[in-house]
């Protein structure tokens, strides 16, 4: 009987449109976020807060830059690179957001064939995912290493204002965990797709409910997520 | 399992969109990066330089959003519970432009040796 209330109180909700349809849910004294399931509303709100982690380390990248007055070290001249006797400027951080573009794409498929339940193809594209997320992380390596030798520490460097790099090691480290865990994360899911975890609705391991095709979309939230705070790590630190 | 065919909707069976919509946006994104990267390779300068780095940062991030992270087809009421906190964030940053000015300053005024 109740029930039946509640999803005629729905309806009525759904029929408003603009502002007036978010009055109408957040008044409704029922879940809030309708055809949203919680796992990807905890998601969204799990990046929110994520956004505002990595927020706080920009604007402090903001703060240190506008605020020393030594030069800032060139990121043009600090991340090029000599191939073939040719210097490229800032080379391999073209290559590493070019990966991550591709890796976001091949996750974007991914999600795709998931909801048509292709369970071979979905499995696929999250472990080509999973590659080419592991390639970005083996560059980041790479450049960290170059930078280390060069005589980049959080307290100085050989080029200007000190605070290059310990920004620089803060940002892209913290960065670099998110794509490591999402790496990691990739892979469980892959493999749950390809047991057929989401097709037998086989329950899982922490939360003992049923698999479903839907949890293909929300690690794809935050593997997009994690390619959305490269573009502005890419803007602010490299290009600026 | 029945699968609805209007991309406008979000029902349980999740979001259905034509493969050709991703693969557009994966283009555009590889085109805009490219574009990001040209105005460091071809050491643009100024305003103009900013203002590009801005524009194709934007882009991308509202592309990735709304079509890869499907924003562009929830409901109104998870776009605002989490678009509009990020004002905050725009908020923060207008404090630190202060914050950051005063420091310069000061710093030029009383605490840069040979001044």
């Amino acid at each position: 009987m109740t029930e039946q209330t509640f999803s005629r109180i729905e309806t009525t909700a759904s029929d408003h449109t603009g502002l007036r349809s978010i009055a109408a849910d957040f008044s409704s004294d029922r879940s809030a976020f309708k055809n949203v399931s919680w796992g990807k509303a905890m998601m969204w709100i799990f990046l929110l807060s994520d956004t505002f982690v990595f927020s706080s380390f920009l604007i402090a990248y903001m703060t240190a830059r506008m605020s020393t007055t030594v030069p800032w070290p060139n990121a043009s001249e600090v991340f090029a690179l000599t191939i073939g006797g040719v210097t490229l400027p800032l080379i391999l951080i073209a290559i590493m957001t070019f990966v991550l573009i591709s890796s976001s794409g091949t996750m974007a498929m991914a999600v795709n064939f998931a909801y048509r339940r292709d369970r071979r193809k979905t499995a696929a594209l999250m472990l080509l995912t999973a590659l080419l997320g592991a390639t970005f992380v083996g560059m980041q390596a790479f450049e960290w290493t170059k930078l280390i030798h060069e005589g980049v520490r959080p307290w100085s460097n050989p080029w200007g204002a000190a605070q290059f790099g310990s920004t620089f090691f803060m940002i892209t480290g913290f960065h670099g965990t998110h794509v490591t865990f999402g790496v990691i994360f990739l892979i469980i899911t892959a493999r749950k797709v390809w047991r057929g975890d989401f097709d037998n609705e086989r329950k899982g391991f922490f939360t003992s409910r049923k698999g479903r095709y839907e949890a293909v979309e929300i690690m794809g939230l935050y593997w997009h997520f994690v390619d959305l705070v490269w573009v502005f790590i890419f803007a602010f630190f490299y290009l600026w | 399992m029945a699968q609805t065919t209007a991309p406008s909707s979000t029902h349980a069976e999740g979001q259905q969109h034509p493969i050709k919509l991703y693969l557009v946006v994966w283009a555009w994104l590889f085109i805009l990066s490219a574009c990001s990267y040209a105005v460091d390779y071809f050491q643009l300068q100024g305003a103009l330089r900013y203002s590009l780095i801005l524009l194709f940062m934007m882009l991308k991030a509202g592309l990735i959003v709304a079509i890869f992270m499907h924003m562009a087809w929830e409901r109104l009421s998870l776009v605002y519970a989490i678009l509009v906190p990020m004002a905050a964030v725009l908020v923060f940053v207008a404090i630190m432009v202060f914050e950051a000015d005063h420091t310069l300053f000061s710093r030029i005024a009383y605490f840069v040796p040979g001044l």
